[in-house]
């Protein structure tokens, strides 16, 4: 549980962090909250040679609105989104699903970029980014959420792209987030976001393939005017589990189609 | 006169100020100067011959002390490690297990070397550097296909994979079921558990060659055990090995053996001649801490359709793991009291221990009892269902009603009243509004369930006549009361505490029967060097063992506190009064002499003809019985039929062990206790890749321990029926809430899931396994 040596840099900016980076080499890391990357260092399944925390980037901890899109910079923690007014107002869901992030300690830590950068299934904001078309911008380039997530923990982030902030369009329609657990405090075995984006909805998946995922034949069923149970029906296609020591892929598929038809409902509902 | 009592007053733990801000003293405080870290080196497999360990590249790396392999030890390190009788004498195999693997490692986390640098980062780093060259060799992972003749062997030199194979018979079983209506048959697993004390292990040995002494701090359960194994492998005599145990962030049973790493880090600071720290890191304690339970129980009944209950028959599979742990077997007492709270006509129990390639098995909270508790819990509900009784009647119906009462095998219930806590539970949480309420709830498509646990339980370790013969050891215990010139105590006991608030229990009952304030007394575990020899802390056994030997002494104190009040006074022993520490001639309470004043006297001259000074006692208190705490807890769960999910409706309990020295403290036994339970019926399970062995539950995220906020709210009671095995009329509570607790929750499960003709629901009832089979049943 001791981490494998490594060096460490904090840069002031974005530009000292890509440097540092192209410095290090391909084996060092970006840190953020460490609430992802520390507990893989110190089982040592990581093993960086170097890390550049990023943390002294004053400007990555914003929160704007810019018209129609909202832009988090990454290192806004989960607790800066649970307390975060205009959030509140023009995305709610992110705020319901910081709510139950871990716990305390994580979220006090732990940031959005860091959950993008991570790029876990069981990331929540991932399903979130993705099933809205969000865009993830970099020191280098926008990336279309859609293209981003790429395979387990894979994303199409280089080794010297440091995520500045995630764009979000504004979303004030009827939603609700389902995140189904063993503990309070644990990742989703399985969760189910829905989100009312003008006169469709939009669907999420979280932790239910090797990458997060979109309810696309869900949400093109609802398109059709399917009820909540026929819509969820189609979840199968939309999701890709496997089995492992805490469910069956078995379950996971019928506890998707439970889940998405109580979400949808309870989304109707508020 | 006032009367004050502070036996059974709720009062606040002493430990509590030091420990809640952060003064505890575990063992990771403890730092010697020029102390070298340890780091061991485990195996990745659970079962392969070493070719070569090729340590060079691990010696060359920085700040490195020493690297040390098994060939390294064998000058030092004497003996295996230790096993027990524990009820079984005659084991089929007990091989040896030397501290660290030679040639052959047989489970995922056997030491093959250790690692000793400047600091654990450094011993970490090269420890990544031994190179250690395995042939891998099939592992003995299935209990039942060990036992075949043909199965791989755990250990190449080894028979067979058998380690005991024990019938107990009591009565005439074939008449028993030749006598049935009914026989209900049933298999009811026991996952493997991790007991996951906060504090994992570690330890800090600092050996002087200079006088051949060693001083080792270890996080256990047995300070005085430790000394007698470690020491007399290592050649150091008692007098030169001092243990000490401090604070101890819990053991649950886990921490009631000399472990290996104890010799290593001995053996180590020996060899480097320098102290030696070594800290167990949470992964590493996943593997190399005994697990608790992994057995299977094959169980029938054979019943009247009156609900009267005949025989019992079953075989316990136990899962030793690669080698016996020192006190493995212990848990075949689940054969000896697998008739529960119940008559039976007839018992015929057989325990079969069987060696795998996985961590060994040793007690973990209740040993052996939780698993008998759960196996004659869960089949008289299977009685009940079989035969449309209610569960609450058929047990009230067979319950033992006079006591002692001798059981089947012998072992003699101290005192009890079963049909008293029954009642208090049931009306407690007013069962018969509960079950309208699940007939309504089901009626639209809601499956609430209740179920009762009404456990006995044996505890207390224990009368030497018992346990010489079982344990191979007089469980006794001691203590050493000394009362200062100026009146202040020190109590130094040989048992130890893992989180169970002696310090306070212990002095409330020196401060009564001394009858000196609470504030003056000071009690001493965990140090060999200051308390007399003991056989450490399990088994429910500190207070009804441990606290009757602080009781003897404080007799011993008082009766010379007697003679020197009556000395001081010129009257007649006969004639003087103890009252809450004053002495006086009776009829003049007036002039009285307080414990402090004859404690003064009792230090200078012009003592009574023939009284040596002080003021001083040492007793060993060898227990009659073993005592019998029981109660019943009730669960009422809702199950979602479509997610498989639980969710805890109501828990209540009423336990009964005898008087108490203490509610909040008790409360506290219960609560933790139940916790343990609840979560082995819900969440816990160690899990092994079947095929190779490797653990897939080895961090926090797939072992699921639960947190508070899983936990119902516990609405506790109880009813209070001394023990007449002892003068302070206390059975034991440390292990009674994990005893009782994970078959209530699998009862209320399983009556929820009735109406689906389920009968049987294992452990632990996760959502997907619930869901599965009620597709199933619907099928
Ligand atoms: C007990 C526990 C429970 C948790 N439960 C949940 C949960 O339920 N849901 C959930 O979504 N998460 C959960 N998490 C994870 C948590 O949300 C993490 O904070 C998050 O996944 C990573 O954010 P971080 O800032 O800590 O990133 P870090 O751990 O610092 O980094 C994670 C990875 O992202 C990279 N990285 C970080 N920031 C950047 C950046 N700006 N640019 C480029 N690369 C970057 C790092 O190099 C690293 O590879 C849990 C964590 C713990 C410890």
């Amino acid at each position: 549980m001791i981490t494998a040596p490594f060096e460490y840099a904090r840069p002031g900016s974005v530009d000292e962090a890509q440097s540092l980076l192209t410095k290090f080499g391909d084996d060092a890391k970006v840190i953020a909250g460490g609430q992802s990357l520390i507990p893989l260092m110190r089982l040592r399944l990581s093993q960086p040679t170097a890390l550049v925390d990023i943390q002294g980037i004053g400007e990555l901890k914003q929160v704007r609105r810019d018209n129609g899109t909202i832009e988090i910079g990454a290192l806004v923690r989960h607790v800066d989104i649970q307390r975060n007014a205009v959030l509140r107002e023009t995305l709610p869901i992110l705020v319901e699903m910081a709510n139950d992030v871990g716990d305390n300690q994580v979220r006090n830590l732990g940031t959005i970029g860091g959950v993008i950068a991570h790029g876990d299934a069981a990331g929540d904001y991932n399903a979130l980014a993705l099933m809205l078309d969000a865009e993830i911008v970099t020191n280098k380039r926008r990336h279309q959420a859609r293209d981003f997530y790429r395979d387990i923990l894979t994303t199409a982030l280089e080794h010297d792209e440091v995520v500045t902030a995630v764009r979000f369009p504004v979303s004030t329609g009827r939603f609700a987030y389902t995140k189904f657990r063993r503990r309070l405090y644990d990742w989703a075995l399985a969760g189910v976001a829905v989100q009312e984006s003008g006169s469709s909805w939009r669907v999420g998946y979280v932790n239910l393939a090797r990458t997060p995922r979109r309810g696309s034949a869900v949400e093109a069923a609802l398109a059709s005017g399917a009820s909540a149970a026929d819509a969820a029906a189609q979840s199968g296609s939309d999701i890709d589990p496997t089995s492992d020591v805490r469910a069956t892929a078995e379950y996971k598929r019928h506890l998707t189609e439970v889940l998405t038809v109580r979400t949808l409902q309870k989304a109707a509902a508020v | 006169m006032a009367v004050t009592s502070l036996i059974g007053a709720r009062i606040q733990r002493r430990e509590d100020p030091k420990l809640i801000t952060g003064h505890g003293n575990f063992i990771d405080d403890v730092n010697l100067v020029n102390m070298a870290h340890m780091s061991i080196v485990r195996s990745p497999h659970a079962h392969a011959r070493i070719r070569s360990i090729d340590t060079s590249a691990a010696r060359a790396a920085q700040g490195v002390v020493a690297v040390l392999a098994a060939g390294d030890f064998k000058p030092h390190i004497h003996a295996p490690l230790p096993v027990t009788n524990a009820f079984v004498a005659d084991k089929k195999q007990v091989p040896d297990q030397f501290a660290i693997a030679e040639d052959e490692v047989i489970y995922a986390g056997e030491p093959v070397a250790v690692v000793v640098a400047e600091d654990r980062y450094l011993a970490d780093d090269a420890a990544q550097l031994v190179v250690v060259d395995y042939e891998p060799l099939p592992a003995v992972m299935d209990l039942e296909k060990a036992m075949a003749p043909d199965s791989p062997l755990v250990k190449s030199d080894r028979s067979d994979n058998i380690g005991w194979d024990a019938a107990f018979p009591a009565g005439d079983i074939d008449a028993a079921f030749a006598e049935a209506e009914v026989v209900v048959k049933q298999r009811i697993g026991q996952q493997r558990l991790f007991p996951t004390p906060m504090e994992t292990r570690g330890c800090v040995a600092d050996y002087v060659p200079y006088d051949n002494r060693v001083t080792l701090w270890t996080s256990t359960q047995v300070p005085h055990f430790v000394r007698l194994f470690v020491g007399g492998a290592l050649g150091v005599p008692e007098s030169q090995f001092r243990v000490i145990s401090h604070d101890v962030g819990g053991g649950f049973g886990s921490k009631i053996r000399p472990y290996l790493e104890e010799y290593l880090t001995t053996a180590t600071s020996k060899i480097v001649e320098r102290p030696v720290k070594w800290i167990e890191d949470r992964t590493e304690s996943l593997l190399a801490t005994t697990h608790g339970r992994g057995q299977i129980f094959d169980v029938e009944v054979a019943a009247r359709r009156d609900g009267t209950l005949l025989g019992l028959k079953f075989t316990q599979l136990l899962d030793i793991g690669a080698y016996h742990g020192v006190f493995s077997a212990f848990q075949v007492v689940a054969c000896l009291i697998g008739g529960g709270a119940y008559e039976w006509k007839a018992i015929n129990a057989r325990s079969i221990g069987i060696f795998t390639n996985r961590t060994s098995t040793d007690p973990y909270r209740g040993a052996g009892r939780p698993e008998a508790t759960h196996m004659v819990e869960r089949m008289v509900d299977l009685v009940a269902l079989e035969i449309g009784m209610d569960p609450a009647e058929l047990r009230r119906k067979n319950f033992v009603k006079s006591f002692p009462h001798t059981n089947n095998f012998g072992l003699v219930y101290d005192s009890g009243d079963y049909p008293k806590t029954l009642d208090r539970a049931m009306a407690n949480i007013d069962y018969t509004a509960l079950r309208k309420r699940q007939a309504d709830l089901r009626a639209q498509g809601r499956y609430l369930g209740i179920g009762f646990s009404t456990y006995v339980e044996i505890c207390g370790l224990g009368p030497s006549a018992a346990t010489a013969p079982a344990a191979g050891v007089a469980l006794v215990e001691s203590s050493m009361v000394r009362v200062h010139p100026t009146g202040s105590v020190t109590v130094s006991v040989g048992t130890h505490a893992h989180g169970q608030s002696h310090e306070t229990t212990f002095a409330q009952i020196v401060a009564d029967t001394l009858g000196v304030p609470y504030d003056s007394v000071e009690i001493h575990h965990g140090d060999t060097g200051d308390t007399p020899f003991g056989y450490g802390t399990y088994g429910s056994r500190s207070l009804a063992v441990g606290g009757m030997a602080i009781m003897a002494s404080c007799h011993k104190v008082v009766e010379k506190a007697t003679k020197l009040a009556a000395h001081a006074f010129e009257a007649s022993e006969e004639d003087i009064v103890v009252d809450q520490g004053r002495y006086f001639v009776r009829g003049n309470p007036g002039e009285a002499k307080s414990i402090a004043e004859l404690a003064f006297a009792s230090y200078g001259a012009g003592l009574p003809a023939g009284m040596e000074q002080g003021l001083e006692a040492v007793s060993y208190f060898d227990p009659p019985n073993f005592v019998w705490p029981f109660g019943c807890h009730i669960c009422a769960v809702e199950v979602d039929p479509e997610t498989g999910g639980v969710s805890i409706d109501r828990y209540v309990a009423v336990d009964d062990c005898g008087n108490v020295i203490n509610p909040m403290v008790v409360d506290g036994q219960l609560h933790g206790g139940i916790a343990q339970g609840i979560s082995q019926a819900l969440f816990e399970e160690v899990l092994y890749d079947e095929e190779t062995g490797q653990m897939l539950t080895g961090t926090m995220v797939d072992y699921l321990i639960p947190t508070m906020a899983e936990m119902p709210h516990f609405e506790l009671d109880r009813t209070v029926t001394p023990s007449p095995t002892n003068e302070l009329g206390v059975k034991g509570i440390g292990e009674a809430g994990t005893i009782a607790s994970s078959i209530a929750v699998i009862n209320a499960i399983t009556d929820a899931l009735t109406p689906f003709g389920i009968k049987h629901v294992e452990m632990p009832a996760r959502p997907d396994r619930l869901w599965s089979m009620i597709k199933e049943a619907r099928a």
